[in-house]
């Protein structure tokens, strides 16, 4: 299989992923009263209500979704903006740089993301 | 992305906007890439925002505060909007991208049938299912919270 063949099942792979944990997303913090999940908002109120927040940063599946939600998003997100921009034909020397420049970025926000989850985590699990 | 060597996008962005005669399925292409666009913006941002949690609540009320009032409430509305509209279509073009929809191989035969128009109602529900959810957040945004 070709090199783009492979990155485009996978930015198909996680969309798929992306589809059910930001759905699940979406629907704990804006379908708190039209879909509730009570389990996921225990203190009720708003869902980014620090007593709320707490609660589900104590779930380590919770925190573990976070971090493969990231990696999804900033796979699919990266890579299909990648795909715009090389369809504006830049030149090979463009295509490397813009390439380089997503993939450093993915990597650093994967980094500082995946760092905020498993702080959280431990922040929460400590109160 | 498979390279194009032979015939190059003369249009460039401009193409975007040329539905022509490719109807409806032209434009849900347009709205998936703008909407894929302004949700990669905000998540970059979001993943700045949030991580104020692992500081501990002071900087996360902080950070929330932030970002509170009329105008985010819009924006964060409008996020909601695009990711409804994204990830429903995102289904339909999985679905056609493994060649299930969109007709058996017909004989090119005058007066010559085009598969959108077999895809059509697939639009059409993806469109429907996507509003559902759309009335559902804007229930949750803007009546029932």
């Amino acid at each position: 299989m070709m090199r783009d063949q492979k990155l485009w099942t996978w930015h198909l792979a996680a969309g798929v992923v992306i589809l059910f944990l930001l759905g699940l997303h979406m629907t704990v913090m804006h379908l708190n009263v039209t879909v509730p999940l009570k389990g996921l908002n225990p203190a009720g109120g708003h869902p980014i209500d620090w007593q709320n927040v707490i609660a589900r940063g104590k779930i380590g599946a919770f925190a573990l979704t976070y971090v493969v939600l990231l990696g999804a998003a900033l796979f699919h997100g990266l890579y299909g903006l990648r795909n715009i921009l090389f369809e504006l034909n830049p030149a090979s020397w463009l295509k490397r740089t813009v390439s380089i420049v997503l993939l450093l970025c993915g990597l650093a926000l994967f980094s500082f993301g995946t760092w905020a989850a498993i702080a959280g985590f431990s922040l929460a699990k400590a109160m | 992305m498979i390279e194009s060597k032979g015939h190059p996008n003369r249009l460039g962005l401009w193409g975007w906007l040329g539905g022509g005669r490719w109807g409806v399925e032209r434009y849900l292409y347009t709205l998936h890439r703008l909407t894929g666009l302004g949700l990669l913006t905000y998540f970059l941002l979001h993943i700045l925002v949030t991580s104020s949690r692992a500081l501990g609540k002071a900087p996360w009320e902080q950070a929330m505060n932030a970002v509170t009032g009329p105008l985010f409430k819009l924006g964060e509305y409008l996020v909601f909007v695009a990711f409804a509209f994204h990830a429903i279509n995102g289904i339909r073009l999985g679905i056609i991208e493994l060649g299930f929809g969109v007709g058996p191989p017909i004989e090119p035969v005058y007066p010559y049938r085009t598969s959108l128009d077999v895809q059509r109602p697939l639009a059409v529900g993806v469109l429907l299912l996507a509003a559902i959810i759309v009335v559902m957040g804007t229930l949750n945004f803007w009546v029932l919270e």
